[in-house]
């Protein structure tokens, strides 16, 4: 029997369309918007200014408290301004526009594709490494990765969980890359076990990859500490709090971090990261992305800079279907419908998916029958369709009791809904109301 | 660029299912019992689920349309599902004005009063049907004759109503069971009773498709029937010349209608497992104190509409698993 998380869980069609296409390297494009809010935590301080030349790696914006990463040039260039502009939000947020001239890396960068696997840093030194080069996860969350590398104040970890589920429906970024790039997420996760001081990790890969699975199994025996688990499909089970109940067994206790269960979770994508940035000091300023969807003529993974325009990805993948009703920046079920093509990659982007006006509209909500599909696909244990009810009569009191703030936003109750209710709506208002409340009293 | 683009949150992806699916897939699993009531009753079961339907669709459709001044949704299928159920809980042969009655009942009282599909506390059709038993005792039990059975009688009286009778004038269990008919018999539908209820197999293969189709799930349905039946089979266990054996009170009634299509309800039933099994061992325990000490012979409809009325405390008080404890 394969593992898998116990509570809850939906099963949307798959359609990895692009699982079967190589990673392609996408040049840089003419221009780049670099914001400097790329991750959770505090936005970076630009330290570069208009007309200035930049090389590709180069700092941008620093990183301006623990919580905070660094950002880096993307491209070589001249930095055209320091402004507001939109991202996958629709809210504008600062950044660095750069025009691209060339592409000149900075020379401490080793851009050789040999694969280093030794490594001799203590553990402090590759943490610095890694917030150096502005890593964050890159599974979609963005928590800046050196502060999960440094666990609270009695707290210890005992096992690092690598996530190359990749749950997502059409999203194949995760996959590609450990079909591609095996030693080097491995070596990266031995960077990563050294820095958290731990002696075991575990690869989780759904059983929709089976060829990621043997691969990364048979690798994996060069590796010290390092195995692989097949876990059997079924989505979220990307989401941090399940993949460690479906490989460890552990749930990690309500508004409580993975390390009170001594478990840390890192992407795939970020332990090549990791490896990149360590072994070959280069910072992370591009990463694979999916460019998927019905009617996308070319369904690409491809290796963008971050701040290309959405538009640059989707024309190198075919172009924009007629149809196009809806861009979505990530996966189906938790991704973001951008307003705009011009909205650019940034580190959390893991794929870019264009659907078709039939599947963009929603389907008109009718009145709630009472069937508890929600409460019995929900991966939390919670109760949406109540939590629906509080949070639009706004008795928030009720929502904080029944444990609204434990909602990860995954979205299988508004899937699953016969009756098309938005549930995950009014959740995730409720859920802002409750947050406001709760800091409110602890000041 | 000329098309705009939709911006919605997620998720941006819907499963494809929907309430009037489920609905036509509840009335699809209705299908085998309604043609063996054909089977056993003749056209009049036809005729008595016509007008029941009919009758709580254009109920629903005057109520919204006139007074409360909304949208017609006679369309999603559920007043569809009341007249069906409806009509099964009735003899065969009842009037049609009575059945119309029933239906107004049913959907005047038990659902749209209450604000229509999703709001109302209590089972509609089991309202309609309660209404009735109690305003028409007579012809609420007045068996048609089974025209598979081969007797000529007009009318017959059920196995459990039999049991009842023989029971509460001091008749051994051993003697009544020479004027029943046997446990094969009750499984087929070989019996009498009201229109849909009469054959346990075939609302079985209906409620086998509902788990198949995950329209329902077992806990209700196994909660009912395994409570019925450890209560029943302490008591003939305790006195076998008193009380029947547990296999007839699973078999005879409204016992497997009830606990198959009844208690699951959506509506009016539990959102948890946990609380769908308080639910069902109620119902199981209430419709097994009637059938042995109450006045009237079933029990099962007055169970379930007690339980709807639990259903909203047990909801308040009885919550899912939550991830990572409490």
């Amino acid at each position: 029997m394969l593992k898998t998380f116990k509570l809850g869980g939906v099963h949307p069609p798959e359609n990895k369309i692009s699982a079967g296409n190589a990673i392609e390297v996408l040049p840089p494009p003419k221009s780049v918007f670099i914001p400097v809010a790329q991750h959770i935590g505090a936005p970076a301080t630009p330290v570069v200014k208009r007309g200035d030349l930049v090389k590709t790696g180069q700092l941008i914006a620093k990183s301006s408290s623990f919580v905070s990463t660094n950002i880096h040039a993307s491209v070589s260039g001249k930095v055209k301004r320091v402004d507001f502009a939109a991202d996958s939000s629709g809210y504008p947020k600062q950044g660095i526009f750069i025009d691209v001239d060339g592409d000149e890396w900075v020379e401490e960068i080793d851009r050789s594709e040999e694969l280093v696997k030794d490594f001799d840093l203590d553990g402090k030194a590759i943490i610095d490494k890694i917030q150096e080069a502005g890593i964050v996860g890159l599974g979609g969350a963005t928590f800046p990765t050196h502060v999960k590398l440094v666990p609270p104040k009695g707290m210890k970890a005992e096992v690092l969980l690598i996530n190359g589920v990749e749950c997502e429906p059409y999203l194949t970024s995760d996959h590609r890359l450990m079909l591609e790039k095996a030693d080097k997420i491995l070596t990266g996760t031995r960077l990563l076990m050294k820095a958290l001081k731990v002696e075991k990790a575990v690869i989780g890969i759904e059983n929709n990859k089976p060829d990621a699975i043997q691969l990364l199994t048979e690798k994996s025996k060069t590796f010290e500490g390092i195995s692989v688990t097949a876990l059997k499909v079924k989505y979220p089970q990307g989401g941090e709090k399940q993949l460690i109940k479906a490989v460890t067994g552990k749930e990690v206790p309500s508004g409580a971090l993975p390390i009170a269960v001594g478990a840390v979770v890192s992407n795939v994508g970020t332990a090549f990261a990791v490896y990149e940035a360590v072994q070959k000091n280069k910072p992370l300023f591009e990463r694979v992305v999916t460019v998927a969807g019905k009617n996308v003529a070319k369904p690409s993974n491809f290796k963008a800079r971050i701040g290309t325009p959405t538009e640059v990805l989707i024309e190198a993948a075919g172009g924009l279907p007629e149809d196009t009703g809806k861009v979505i920046s990530g996966g189906p079920m938790m991704g973001r419908a951008v307003s705009s093509l011009n909205v650019p990659v940034t580190k959390g982007t893991s794929g870019i998916l264009l659907m078709e006006n039939k599947e963009a509209k929603r389907n008109e909500p009718i009145t709630c029958i009472r069937c508890s599909r929600c409460v019995s696909v929900c991966p939390m244990g919670l109760e949406p369709y109540f939590l629906k009810v509080v949070s639009e009569k706004q008795v928030f009191d009720r929502a904080e009791e029944n444990r609204i703030m434990d909602c990860i936003e995954c979205g299988s109750c508004s899937y699953t809904c016969p009756s098309s209710l938005p549930l995950l709506d009014y959740i995730r208002f409720g859920k802002g109301k409750v947050g406001q409340i709760i800091r409110s009293r602890k000041k | 660029m000329s098309n705009l683009l939709t911006v919605s949150p997620s998720p941006h992806i819907h499963s494809d299912d929907s309430t009037r699916k489920i609905m036509y897939r509840v009335v699809f699993a209705l299908i085998p019992a309604l043609i063996w009531s054909v089977f056993v009753f003749g056209a009049d079961a036809l005729r008595v689920t016509a007008i029941a339907v009919i009758a709580c669709i254009a109920v629903e459709y005057l109520i919204q349309k006139y007074l409360m001044k909304v949208k017609p949704s006679i369309n999603d299928g559920s007043a569809l599902i009341t007249g069906i159920l409806l009509a099964f809980n009735v003899p065969a042969g009842l009037p049609w004005w009575i059945i119309v009655i029933g239906a107004v009942a049913a959907m005047g009282i038990g659902k749209l009063s209450f604000g229509g599909l999703g709001n109302n506390i209590f089972n509609p059709a089991l309202v309609g049907r309660v209404f009735l038993l109690i305003s028409f005792p007579v012809q609420m039990t007045t068996w048609p004759a089974n025209q598979q059975a081969g007797t000529d009688a007009v009318s017959s009286a059920t196995p459990l109503a039999v049991i009842k009778e023989g029971i509460t004038s001091g008749t051994p269990v051993s003697q009544l069971f020479s004027e029943m008919p046997a446990a094969t018999d009750m499984l087929l539908g070989n019996t009498t009773g009201s229109l849909g209820e009469i054959s346990a197999l075939m609302l079985i293969i209906g409620g086998l498709y509902m788990l198949f189709k995950k329209v329902i799930t077992w806990h209700i349905p196994v909660s009912v029937i395994g409570s019925v039946a450890i209560i029943a089979g302490i008591f003939w266990l305790a006195d076998p010349q008193s009380y029947v054996n547990p296999v007839y009170h699973l078999l005879t009634g409204g016992l497997m209608l009830g606990a198959i299509f009844m208690a699951t309800d959506m509506v009016t039933s539990p959102m948890t497992p946990r609380g769908q099994i308080i639910y069902g061992v109620g119902i199981g325990a209430i419709t097994i104190s009637i059938r042995l000490f109450g006045a009237y012979p079933e029990g099962i409809s007055f169970a379930i509409l007690i339980m709807n009325a639990f259903t909203p405390l047990i909801n308040n008080y009885v919550k899912p698993k939550r991830f990572g404890g409490k």
